[in-house]
């Protein structure tokens, strides 16, 4: 550990979303001229810790010093005067602006009241230095620049701010690997000038150069700080691991034979620089899981296969037959027969002031009508059987579905598409924010579907759920699929380990079955 | 890249409005009887001045990414207001021009104070300020009138010509736009009420004055249409609470915006190219007058022109790779 007063000390942070802890008694301190990695899993605490470091939400308990003394911060605004700048995963760019525009958004130099475009100028290709970006021309919008020159602009933009903290969120994520490398001198070059850094990556080969220190987060909870190189990423990933089974699956049936014909066939998708080269086939009766870190392409997979991106290139076959689906309109008609469960229920499933009957039967509403016109009877008739089959507790069909639980919604959105008959679901993390309950009937309304011939996707951020639910896992990687695991091989320490792109340790179950998996060395090719 | 192609780039749609604008004007200009002189210049200036200050005044608050349906009954209302003040000696005909301009002012502050503290969307917010402006309107002048000594030479300087040559309105248009806009679009709040069209959340996270650049923008706002409210009495030396005219410049404004390359969802454009936008608008009737069609033709054609410019800027729809961004 270092020696001396920390620059920034937390200690007791607990801050709670609805019922959910999203930390709980979290400490952490920070010295200057070193950089401390946070580690953890998707939904571990790591980005509230670093809300309520930089102020953008306030702590329910707890409390932060600064060098020493207690602070609080009010926003944004006020940790930056502190010396706590963010980047965030979510950039902060204003994309109608310029470059230097943004780089001195907060407070630009001014003479006589006006902004001072040769200073602003100055300062921005100052920082631009600083930051590696010497060839991002100050005036160029920020909107016209590609994801990785951005990123680059948004770390020119904090070490315009003069920072003493430094806190990346991801901020690689975006970057090519000639990016990486120049970002990591930078960030070497102020440790050495004496800032703090905290530094969140799902990138261990990136903390294993850069991190003097380490802190594993889990369930919003500390788990262990320990230097930098005092364990092994075995260790680590057990660290992030440690959890109990809370969810009760039902069994698993026998999985199909291979020689059964697939449902859903891929070939060589690929689109923009989001997905490359993903091939991949899914069995009737199948449950097929997408796993690995948050983004790395596995909602386009899902609106790409559901006919909502554009440019999309590769075979799609369904039942054998090739098909180019180029509407979720065209996904869903009989030819196809496709559902997607979409991520975010609130606005891509549902119509909240609407009720309950309008939402279930609007997917259907073909089938309820004669000459276009709606059959009452008959609409009511099935979604009352829908109602029952799903066991949705609402207080009838016409009161609004935005009075309905968050698990009740989901149930609602799952069932306007089963209303369809589908052939084919794709599921989108959709027990995210769901009560437990709720979350068990999910699971066996899936293995229901499943036994009834349905072939499902299942993408999950919760590493449980695709091991009680799934029959295989294919685990993405950079927009392409890097490990299949089937069967006993989907464990929690495979998942992680293939999610963050490592090599496993020997002993550990590994993906024999599918694609060699790539080092680590090769993961930095990003 | 080259600077030049730096500055083209930001100024493109401003360059492309002028470019419309001087189209339409040449044609207009040399297939008018008369031709090109100093009289066909100031009668045409004064026709698009009034409309380029409500222009101004809408770009703002749809910089912001928010509508002003207010402003034409801003104006109507300090046009009604003008009316009152605009009489006696040159001193008090000058302090009456000044309370017309306080009165949009203030109109302005009221609309960015309701969406600010209110919380209140712009439209919904400027909707019903708008009928209260034209209620107080009406309550002024209930039938179209003026002061007895309404002071015509003040009105006169104005509209007239300097030296005989330059349009005295287009000069003052110039000198609005040196004060009020130049300084503006370069200060900090004008920053941030580019930002806060642009990407608010982005702003607020980046620390800018959120609050207050949505403020400011409907408060000068107000402004600008104050000015106009100011031109139009100066040129019919009387006020009228005309619902009609009211309503039109609401809507002109919204055409002349957009003809002028500001995006309605915030964030670009600027309002040089919205009074472009507004001369090229106003050019639309006079050409149908100087071609000789009926001037019953003339919504119909001012409807052509708008969607033929706005089909023009949607063409980045075609880019678009991920169609859910199309409904964002």
């Amino acid at each position: 550990m270092a020696d001396g007063q920390a620059l920034l000390r937390m200690e007791g942070i607990s801050k709670r979303y609805g019922g959910v802890h999203a930390l709980e008694d979290a400490h952490l301190d920070v010295h200057a001229g070193r950089v401390h990695a946070i580690l953890g899993e998707n939904g571990a605490g790591k980005s509230t810790l670093i809300k309520v470091m930089s102020g953008v939400v306030a702590p329910d308990q707890g409390r932060m010093y600064l060098d020493g003394r207690e602070v609080s911060f009010a926003n944004p605004a006020a940790a930056n005067r502190a010396g706590i700048v963010c980047i965030f995963q979510e950039l902060s760019l204003i994309p109608d602006l310029s470059v230097a525009d943004n780089i001195i958004a907060s407070n630009p130099p001014t003479r006589f009241g006006l902004i001072d475009r040769r200073a602003q100028r100055r300062l921005a290709e100052e920082a631009l230095v600083k930051a590696g970006g010497e060839d991002i021309h100050p005036r160029a919008r920020v909107g016209d620049l590609p994801l990785s020159r951005q990123q680059i602009v948004e770390i020119a933009k904090a070490l315009a701010r003069k920072p003493r903290l430094l806190i990346l969120d991801e901020a690689t994520s975006a970057l090519t690997a000639a990016d990486v490398t120049r970002v990591m001198a930078v960030l070497k070059r102020l440790r050495s000038d004496g800032m703090a850094l905290l530094y969140i990556s799902h990138r261990m080969h990136e903390i294993a150069e850069l991190a003097d220190e380490c802190t594993v987060f889990r369930n919003g909870r500390n788990v262990e700080s320990y230097e930098q190189g005092a364990k092994t990423d075995n260790e680590v990933v057990e660290m992030m691991i440690g959890r109990e089974y809370r969810h009760a699956f039902p069994p698993k049936p026998p999985r199909p034979a291979e020689e059964t014909p697939p449902a859903l066939a891929v070939r060589n998708l690929s689109w923009t620089d989001k997905l490359s080269d993903i091939s991949l086939e899914v069995r009737p009766g199948e449950v097929v899981g997408l796993g690995g870190l948050d983004g790395q392409g596995q909602r386009d997979l899902l609106l790409a296969l559901f006919g909502v991106l554009r440019g999309v290139t590769g075979e799609i076959a369904i039942d054998g037959r090739p098909m180019a689906i180029d509407s979720p309109r065209q996904a869903k008609s009989a030819d196809v027969g496709m559902a997607l469960i979409p991520e975010d229920r609130k606005t891509e499933g549902l119509m909240l002031p609407m009720s309950v009957l309008h939402n279930l039967s609007f997917a259907a509403l073909g089938r309820h009508a004669r000459f276009g016109i709606i059959d009452r009877q008959a609409e009511a008739t099935s979604v009352d059987e829908m109602i029952r089959l799903l066991a949705i507790r609402s207080n009838g069909t016409s009161i609004p579905v935005s009075a309905l639980s968050g698990g009740n919604q989901q149930k609602v959105v799952i069932a306007k598409w089963l209303m369809l008959s589908p052939r084919i679901i794709l599921l989108n993390d959709p027990t995210r924010g769901i009560d437990v309950g709720t979350k068990q009937e999910i699971y066996q309304l899936l293995r229901k579907l499943s036994g009834e011939g349905a072939a499902i996707i299942l993408y999950s951020t919760d590493y449980d759920e695709l091991i009680g639910c799934c029959d295989r896992v294919l685990v993405m990687y950079d927009g392409t699929i890097k490990t299949e695991l089937a069967g006993d091989e989907i464990t929690e320490h495979a998942l992680i380990s293939s999610a963050l792109n490592i090599a496993p340790q020997a002993g550990a179950a590994t993906g024999e079955a599918g694609h060699a998996p790539v080092s680590a060395a090769s993961g930095s090719v990003a | 890249m080259k600077e030049w192609r730096f500055f083209a780039a930001e100024q493109r749609a401003t360059l492309l409005a002028l470019v419309l604008f001087l189209v339409m004007f040449i044609i207009y200009v040399s297939n008018h009887p008369a031709g090109f002189t100093p009289n066909v210049v100031q009668t045409a200036s004064n026709k698009g001045v009034i409309l380029a200050f409500v222009a101004m005044a809408q770009t703002l608050v749809v910089l912001t990414a928010g509508i002003d349906l207010s402003v034409g009954m801003i104006f109507i209302l300090c046009n009604c207001v003008g009316s009152y003040v605009l009489g006696g000696t040159m001193a008090s005909a000058l302090g009456g021009a000044g309370l017309v301009l306080l009165t949009g002012l203030g109109c302005g502050m009221v609309n960015g104070l309701i969406v600010i503290f209110g919380r209140l969307q712009p439209i919904v917010t400027t909707i019903a300020t708008g009928a209260i402006f034209f209620g107080l309107a009406l309550w002024l002048r209930p039938f179209p009138g003026t002061v007895p000594d309404f002071n015509g030479d003040l009105a006169d300087l104005f509209t007239g010509k300097l030296f005989g040559v330059v349009p005295a309105s287009l000069v003052f248009l110039l000198a609005v736009v040196l004060v009020v806009w130049v300084p503006l679009s370069r200060s900090v709040i004008g920053r941030a009420i580019y930002a806060v069209g642009s990407s608010d959340m982005a702003a607020y996270m980046s620390g800018m004055p959120v609050k207050l650049a949505r403020f400011t923008a409907f408060a000068v706002g107000g402004l600008l249409a104050g000015f106009g409210g100011l031109f139009l009495t100066f040129f019919t030396y009387s006020g009228e609470a005309s619902l009609a005219n009211g309503d039109n410049y609401t809507l002109f404004s919204i055409a002349a915006v957009v003809l002028g390359g500001v995006s309605l969802y915030g964030g670009r454009g600027s309002a040089i190219g919205a009074i472009f936008g507004a001369l090229a608008f106003r050019t639309i009737g006079d050409l149908l007058f100087v071609f000789d069609f009926d001037p019953l033709w003339q919504p119909l054609f001012q409807g052509l022109v708008l969607a033929l410019a706005v089909t023009f800027g949607a063409a980045r729809l075609f880019r678009i790779r991920n169609r859910l961004e199309m409904f964002s």
